[in-house]
């Protein structure tokens, strides 16, 4: 079945069989290549529920260590992992949970500088850092090189994600035009629900799915924003900017 | 005048402006996007945008934790 091994038949039967996947879906999900950005509270559930899911190649790009602090909600990361690289012992725990996957580890810290040779070339770019200047650097870099991606943050409890189709739907800086002057609040200052970030990572990967199966109606051009302590969320919907720098036509 | 801020209504004086608005509900902030109708509306517009009966607004914060 459309070259598919045994070992692969079984692991993703309930992919199979779903009408929007199948073996055509499942075969696009097995040749992608995703770049994950961040290996935190977002990129940890992106990732392996992607590797688990069969995306291909994966690379994941953290320049960090585990902190004690992380494991309240970063879930690739047991108490033994603490002080060693999180790239690597997230693409050791991708491994592990899917040996049909590639996983390559980068212990980057992606900036402006050496964003656009990382996305380029990738199937789909996941960013769930904390560092703003890294979403911004993704954003531009994936709009550049023509990248799909999916964008997400969370802190207390509170979250969003929007995907950006480079081009036709909205960027991130369409939206929020440029990094804080002053520091965001980061979940090391403001507290972060630990389950709120595995939800919000979950969605981005779900999100991730969509765009690499090519079905459904992905979360471009809208961003989600969630309230888990409410127990809400919107859409809003957003327009691409004009004079966007990024993708504006005003270029 | 009424419009529409994230989906509830909102009684508003007229000649309201977005950036009145966004101190009005504590959050004349850096890092919030802001349309109006549809539009996203950048910061340095803010001031000047005056706000028209039944416009729909849409503010949301910066998240960036991760």
């Amino acid at each position: 079945m459309m070259g598919f091994t045994e070992d692969q038949i079984h692991r993703y039967a309930r992919h199979l069989v779903l009408r929007e996947i199948g073996g055509v879906g499942q075969r696009k999900l097995l040749d992608a290549r995703v770049l994950i950005v961040g290996a935190g509270g977002l990129g940890c559930p992106a990732a392996l529920y992607l590797a688990a899911a069969g995306a291909g190649r994966i690379s994941i790009a953290d320049h960090d260590a585990v902190a004690v602090e992380n494991l309240q909600r970063q879930i690739l990361y047991g108490s033994a992992d603490v002080g060693r690289p999180k790239a690597e012992t997230a693409a050791a725990a991708l491994r592990r949970n899917n040996p049909d996957v590639i996983v390559e580890p980068l212990a980057v810290r992606v900036t402006a500088a050496g964003a656009r040779a990382l996305v380029k070339g990738r199937s789909l770019v996941v960013e769930g850092t904390d560092d703003p200047e890294t979403k911004f650097a993704v954003n531009d870099a994936c709009v550049a090189e023509g990248v799909p991606f999916v964008i997400g943050g969370v802190v207390r409890w509170s979250g969003q994600l929007m995907a950006v189709l480079p081009g036709k739907t909205a960027c991130y800086r369409c939206v929020f035009e440029n990094p804080p002057v002053t520091p965001a609040e980061t979940c090391e200052a403001a507290g972060v629900l630990g389950p709120a970030a595995g939800a919000v990572g979950t969605l981005m990967a779900v999100e991730a799915c969509k765009i690499l199966l090519g079905k459904g109606e992905p979360l471009a051009g809208r961003m989600r924003v969630i309230d888990f302590l409410a127990g809400t969320s919107r859409d809003i919907a957003w327009k691409r900017r004009p004079g966007c720098p990024a993708c504006g036509a005003a270029k | 005048m009424k419009i529409t801020l994230n989906g509830d209504e909102r009684e508003v004086r007229e000649g309201m402006t977005l950036d009145g608005l966004l101190g009005e509900i504590g959050l004349r902030e850096p890092m919030v996007a802001t349309e109006v109708n549809l539009e996203i509306v950048v910061r340095a517009e803010r001031a000047g945008r005056m706000l028209k009966d039944g416009d729909r607004v849409e503010v949301v914060s910066f998240v960036g934790g991760g």
